[in-house]
């Protein structure tokens, strides 16, 4: 796409009917389908601009995340979106859910420092600020990121990086998660079965090396870079006491992975109702993603 | 319509439903909690209240709604931008009596604390407990954890730690309409619109947090500080785009210019070289490998880019030494002149040298002193703009190069406030950074959490009418930031 992106974006998101942007396809059930009606458009492609040096990235929001950890890879910088290769930027941001290395690398919450988005009356907007710091005016932001599209339709977003680790690796063995947390000090990841913990290290080698030492004396297996297990898809909410069922803790956000589906989230009815205030401010008609709930995606 | 006294039945009811002892209306209260810590001259707030439970924030802000009057959350009252300035007489709920630490969580790393908490008192609370609270503002030792939650503060270490949004899980809020709502959860995350996020940095236009889930974070097991002194500025600042863009983040990367360097000297003898054009207090953390290859790296990095020599303490007593001259700094102004205006604009980092070039410029150009402390490492400058208000006209001078500092700012790319906030301060400059379309969003956020505008009135966004319009004040600030 050429100069015009942003505003040909715009333009394909109209001003009246029901609409959503449809990106990789990679988390299109969560939250709920959008509405037959719905007409499908595609938000702009490509990087707009990256200085290694600022450590800041904009980028359009139907570009993938190969493509974008591909060009941000040359310099070894990362962005903490979590997706499969096929998956959009915009769409990461609009699911908003953090992976298992948020323990190192921060919450999906923190990366969005500014975002261009069509409103429902069809304008385009800026919210947030392009830098790394920013306390200008209320943080649209933070209400955009997982919000499913229902709050606006983004086009163009500057995003946080972060310098890559120079070592990662996965290490297997037989403490329990509190034991675990308590041996190392700031771990990518921690996972655990129920009967064994899966921990990531990374950082400088020498900090690896002398962590997996440690561990290793504690009869921990090293196992390489790739997360050594599958980790289901879906998404529950661990609470002391529930069954694991097959399924794989991240200790640090207390998720709970399983094949199953969750059943919907509870929300206490103050907060759907603050929430539902929100979406009917921002989109009285309800033409942006309508069928989609963020309150009935998961955590 | 004078409201500036309350009406008798709002006084009685809130005696009635809060108790006598916690709800003030005499004069001495009026003036004390007209106004804050920057230099808007304030207004008079109806009635002050000091609340001690949730349900006494609930029963002040039904009150407020029975009677038709707005409020405005108030903390330590240390907040720069006027955002706890009273406007239009409101009730004033004071939240530093809820200053208890409610529960401490180290298994799963959280407290629960009261807004009223000063920052500084949780901080010594975890001391020794291997877990710290890591936004740590200039105010510490004053400003409350509710205060900090309201202006999403910062502070040296927020550089690789984040801002207080970073390391607040959940907060208990009292809405505008007397609801109470948890916000997020424990866990740090909850499905749904973000409105924890949202409401960090409200300003107290959104409501009153009552009970606020902080993260605690891990100590380090390694902490090094390095004073590093320049000839030129322009090198002190190179070097922090220079670290930056290397991969390294550091914990902190402070600037200090040669002006606030002699100050801070006189004032607290912590070793500062007087000389120097600049210096930078850097510090890295982590386990012991890395810091050791981080300090190097930035030796190495900061003698190609000029520095003169680089300091490593070698002692807890020499990096404490390192950071009281950097926390002393405010109060070592005084010693030149009796007033200063602080400026809060962050910008890209890689713009700093020109940028602080221009904010020199636009200093002499006025005949104004100014100093610069600030956290480098992020881009948030802090100008200090040093004058005597007695002396006539200054003060316009210091208005009219604040402006041109934050044009400077925003041509670099940057934004209105890093930490301090909007406020009363910068409401008129909003237009400069947002569209009418952009701040009529954000007015959006504002109207989902408070219809009928009773929180903390005429802050932050653009209104029709003005603080000193309806309180009938002066336009102008009238003195020093003290």
């Amino acid at each position: 796409m050429g100069m015009n992106d942003l505003e040909d974006f715009r333009e394909s998101v109209g001003k009246s009917d029901p609409v959503a942007v449809v990106g990789g396809r990679t988390h299109w059930t969560v939250g709920g389908n959008p509405t037959d009606d719905t007409r499908l458009v595609s938000a702009p492609v490509g990087i707009d601009f990256f200085d290694p040096s600022e450590m800041t990235v904009s980028v359009k929001a139907g570009t993938t995340l190969k493509d974008l950890n591909e060009e941000l890879s040359r310099y070894r910088q990362e962005v903490c979106l979590e997706g499969s290769s096929e998956t959009t930027v915009g769409g990461a941001l609009m699911i908003g859910t953090d992976g298992i290395r948020r323990n190192l690398i921060g919450s999906i919450r923190e990366t969005l420092l500014q975002a261009e988005y069509v409103d429902a009356k069809g304008k385009l907007i800026k919210a947030g600020g392009p830098t790394v710091k920013n306390v200008t005016g209320y943080d649209l932001c933070r209400l955009l990121v997982g919000s499913l599209g229902t709050l606006g339709l983004v086009g163009r977003v500057i995003l946080r990086t972060r310098p890559q680790s120079e070592k990662s690796v996965w290490l297997r063995g037989g403490l329990s998660p509190e034991e675990a947390r308590h041996i190392c000090f700031r771990p990518s990841s921690l996972l655990w079965n129920g009967e064994e913990t899966f921990i990531q290290l990374e950082g400088y080698g020498v900090n690896v090396d002398s962590e997996i030492l440690n561990l290793k004396n504690l009869g921990y297996e090293e196992l390489g870079v790739k997360c050594p297990i599958s980790i289901p898809s879906f998404r529950h909410k661990f609470v002391n006491g529930m069954s694991l069922d097959n399924g794989i803790i991240d200790v640090y956000s207390s998720i709970l992975y399983k094949s199953v589906e969750a059943s919907e989230p509870q929300h206490s009815e103050e907060v759907l109702r603050l929430g539902n205030r929100v979406r009917k401010m921002f989109d009285p008609l309800g033409r942006l993603n309508p069928g989609r709930d963020p309150y009935r995606a998961g955590p | 319509m004078n409201r500036s006294r309350g009406n008798d039945q709002l006084f009685q009811e809130l005696c009635r439903d809060i108790g006598t002892n916690r709800v003030h209306r005499d004069g001495a209260s009026q003036l004390l909690y007209s106004r804050d810590g920057s230099a808007f001259p304030g207004g008079i707030p109806g009635v002050v209240c000091f609340p001690e439970t949730t349900q006494h924030v609930v029963d002040c802000i039904k009150a407020a709604n029975r009677h038709d009057r707005s409020f405005v959350p108030r903390g330590a009252g240390t907040g720069l931008a006027g955002g706890a300035v009273p406007c239009d007489a409101p009730l004033v709920i004071s939240t530093t009596k809820m200053n208890s630490i409610l529960e401490v969580n180290y298994e799963k790393r959280f407290a629960w604390v009261g807004p009223g908490v000063v920052n500084l008192d949780l901080t010594k609370s975890l001391t020794g407990t291997g877990f710290h609270f890591a936004p740590d503002p200039s105010s510490q030792q004053s400003c409350t954890i509710g205060g900090n939650v309201a202006n999403n503060s910062g502070g040296p270490h927020c550089l690789a730690y984040g801002v207080t949004n970073a390391h607040i899980l959940a907060i208990e809020v009292v809405l505008p309409d007397g609801t109470l709502v948890q916000l997020g959860d424990v866990d740090g995350h909850a499905s749904g619109y973000d409105l924890r996020g949202v409401f960090v940095g409200g300003e107290g236009t959104l409501g009153i947090a009552t009970r606020i889930a902080v993260k605690l974070t891990p100590d380090p097991p390694e902490i090094r500080t390095l004073l590093l002194d320049f000839m030129d500025v322009a090198d002190a600042a190179k070097t922090v785009s220079a670290i930056i863009a290397s991969g390294i983040v550091p914990a902190a990367i402070e600037m200090m210019d040669k002006r606030i360097v002699n100050v801070v000297e006189e004032f607290v003898k912590v070793g500062y070289p007087t000389d120097a054009a600049a210096v930078l207090i850097i510090e890295v953390d982590g386990l012991p490998e890395g810091v050791k290859i981080e300090v190097e790296r930035i030796q190495s990095i900061s003698l190609e880019h000029g520095a003169r020599s680089v300091r490593v303490a070698s002692s807890d007593e020499e990096r404490e030494q390192i950071w009281k001259g950097r926390k002393s700094a405010f109060g070592a102004v005084a010693q030149i002149q009796p007033g200063y205006y602080l400026h809060d604009t962050v910008i890209p980092r890689t713009k700093l040298v020109e940028v602080l070039e221009a904010v020199y410029e636009i200093a002499n150009r006025y005949e104004l002193i100014v100093m610069n402390v600030f956290h480098a490492g992020d881009g948030n400058l802090h100008p200090l703009l040093v004058f005597d208000p007695q002396e006539p006209g200054v003060m316009e001078r210091v208005l009219v190069a604040g402006e041109e500092i934050v044009q400077v700012s925003l041509d670099a790319g940057g934004v209105l406030s890093g930490e301090h906030g909007i406020g009363l301060e910068k409401k008129r400059f909003m237009e400069k950074l947002f569209s009418e379309e952009d701040l009529a969003a954000q007015k959006l956020l504002k109207d989902a959490f408070d219809p009928d505008g009773r929180a903390n009135p005429f802050k932050v966004l653009p209104s029709g009418a003005s603080c000193s319009e309806v309180n009938h004040l002066n336009q102008l600030p009238d003195g020093a930031w003290v």
